[in-house]
């Protein structure tokens, strides 16, 4: 077992009577970007959720540095970003984060890091409401690297941002996990397939290839991600 | 549970609501004007109609209030997903509910204040006892409402829900509080409900402190508090860590 990773062994999610995992097994490393990918409605999100415990599981384990997923010392360890920014409309960016951080009870310095981090310093004093919707998922990203977390887990943080904005976030991901963190981000656009260390492809509730993305590619002998996950589908 | 946490909530909760100008205009003025509305309903009548309702009014309306504020805050908490988000952080449920109830508290405690004073010295109401504890009571009121709304904010999946939620809770403990009718004279069985519902507890202490010079109201305040603590380990019980 991983003592510094991820480790999911035969995880299992039943809700309202439909299987939304079924059963699955992989491990995630320290110091890796690893992508999630899928189309929408696959089980990415219960996944993420998993991982971070906070979705209760029906059977098999979610793994983290030696921990099950949900335990008490590893609130400090790990952060996490949902789909739908989670923060305060009404407060400003800079009293958002000034909250969490003393929630967390890291240093006040901190805060500019995390708004440099996302680009933010210029909107720190407006009202978190009155941003772009890619604005607001920066401030919800911003407060997820308050903790300097050893685990990251973003669901779909790249959505609606400009082109400049994302690869300028997937630099600052793997210099997360090059400073030693598991990064584990998911996306439903393919094309992000190729900013990861290692792809994890899910359809139904399964995890269908797991590789790097240019394993993927010399496997499958497709020209991109999107070609050579319909290829995995088809073979299936 | 940490100081610095619960210290955190309360500051936080507080600058939404100095955010919001219009809530805090209502929070601070409206029960002003109801109280000043009640004294005018009654200017040309006999009798001291006024200084028998006034003190239940003062300990209706911060419940009344706190219980919607709280229930609709909560709730937007719950679906916004901050409150997933603070649960997977290092905050013990006390915090977040200790937060809360910390800073309702204290805007109960200038609402009452204010309301207190345009009641006694503006529309004259007579008060044999001291005026601090009717802001004691109505600040213990506050923060039951706030408790409750906490609570039934978990049975509530949108804002209509929650505050639907007031009119089944509320309006059955202003009903039976001796208000319309004095509980001595209640079908027994009703008497017996309205000695089980919080409300009728702070009433209770309300008309003591206008009616007697030196009320002992200990007793109806441990009533209150007990309620409170009932409703925030209930509460409590509904801030899950993990959900489905």
């Amino acid at each position: 077992m991983m003592k510094n990773g991820v480790a999911v062994a035969d995880l299992g999610v039943v809700r309202g009577g439909v299987e939304v995992l079924r059963g699955l097994t992989f491990e995630v490393g320290p110091g890796e970007v690893t992508g999630l990918l899928g189309p929408s409605g696959c089980g990415k999100s219960t996944l993420m959720r998993a991982i971070v415990g906070v979705q209760r599981i029906t059977r098999g384990s979610v793994t983290i540095f030696g921990e099950a997923a949900g335990a008490r010392a590893l609130r400090h360890r790990i952060g996490y970003v949902t789909q739908a920014p989670s923060v305060y409309d009404d407060l400003t960016v800079a009293e958002n984060l000034t909250f969490f951080a003393a929630v967390l009870g890291g240093p006040r310095t901190r805060i500019d890091d995390c708004l440099a981090l996302v680009d933010l310093g210029a909107q720190r004093d407006r009202v978190v409401g009155r941003l772009s919707g890619g604005q607001r998922s920066r401030v919800s990203l911003a407060v997820a690297l308050l903790g300097e977390p050893e685990l990251v887990v973003l669901d779909e943080p790249t959505v609606g941002l400009d082109p400049v904005l994302r690869r300028d976030l997937w630099e600052t991901f793997h210099r997360l996990a090059e400073a030693g963190a598991a990064v584990f981000v998911s996306s439903h656009v393919m094309d992000e397939a190729t900013r990861c260390d290692r792809l994890l492809l899910m359809r139904e509730g399964r995890i269908i290839a797991d590789s790097s993305p240019d394993e993927l590619l010399e496997k499958t002998g497709a020209a991109d991600v999107e070609t050579a996950f319909l290829s995995l589908v088809e073979e299936s | 549970m940490s100081l610095r946490i619960t210290l955190a909530v309360a500051a936080r909760v507080l600058t939404q609501l100095r955010r919001d100008h219009r809530t805090l205009a209502m929070l601070l003025v409206l029960p002003c004007l109801v109280i000043a509305l009640l004294w005018w309903m009654f200017t040309d009548l006999p009798g001291r109609g006024f200084d028998a309702l006034a003190p239940a009014l003062l300990a209706l309306i911060p419940f009344i209030v706190m219980f919607l504020v709280t229930s609709v805050t909560t709730l937007r908490e719950r679906t916004s997903g901050t409150l997933e988000r603070l649960l997977a952080m290092p905050l013990g449920k006390g915090d977040f509910l200790l937060g809360y109830a910390l800073a309702f508290g204290l805007v109960a405690a200038a609402q009452s204040a204010l309301a207190v004073t345009v009641a006694t010295v503006f529309l004259d109401l007579s008060l044999e006892g001291p005026v601090w504890m009717l802001l004691v009571v109505a600040v213990l009121d506050a923060i039951l409402g706030s408790a409750l709304g906490l609570f039934v904010s978990a049975f509530a999946r949108t804002e209509f829900q929650a505050v639907q939620f007031m009119p089944a809770l509320v309006f059955p403990q202003i009903l039976l509080c001796g208000l319309f009718v004095d509980r001595d004279l209640l079908p027994s069985f009703l008497d017996g409900v309205s000695r089980a519902l919080p409300l009728t507890y702070a009433v209770d202490a309300m008309s003591s402190v206008a009616d007697h010079a030196h009320p002992s109201i200990a007793a109806d305040l441990l009533v209150i508090v007990a309620f409170t603590a009932a409703a925030l380990v209930l509460g409590a019980l509904t801030l899950r860590r993990q959900t489905d």
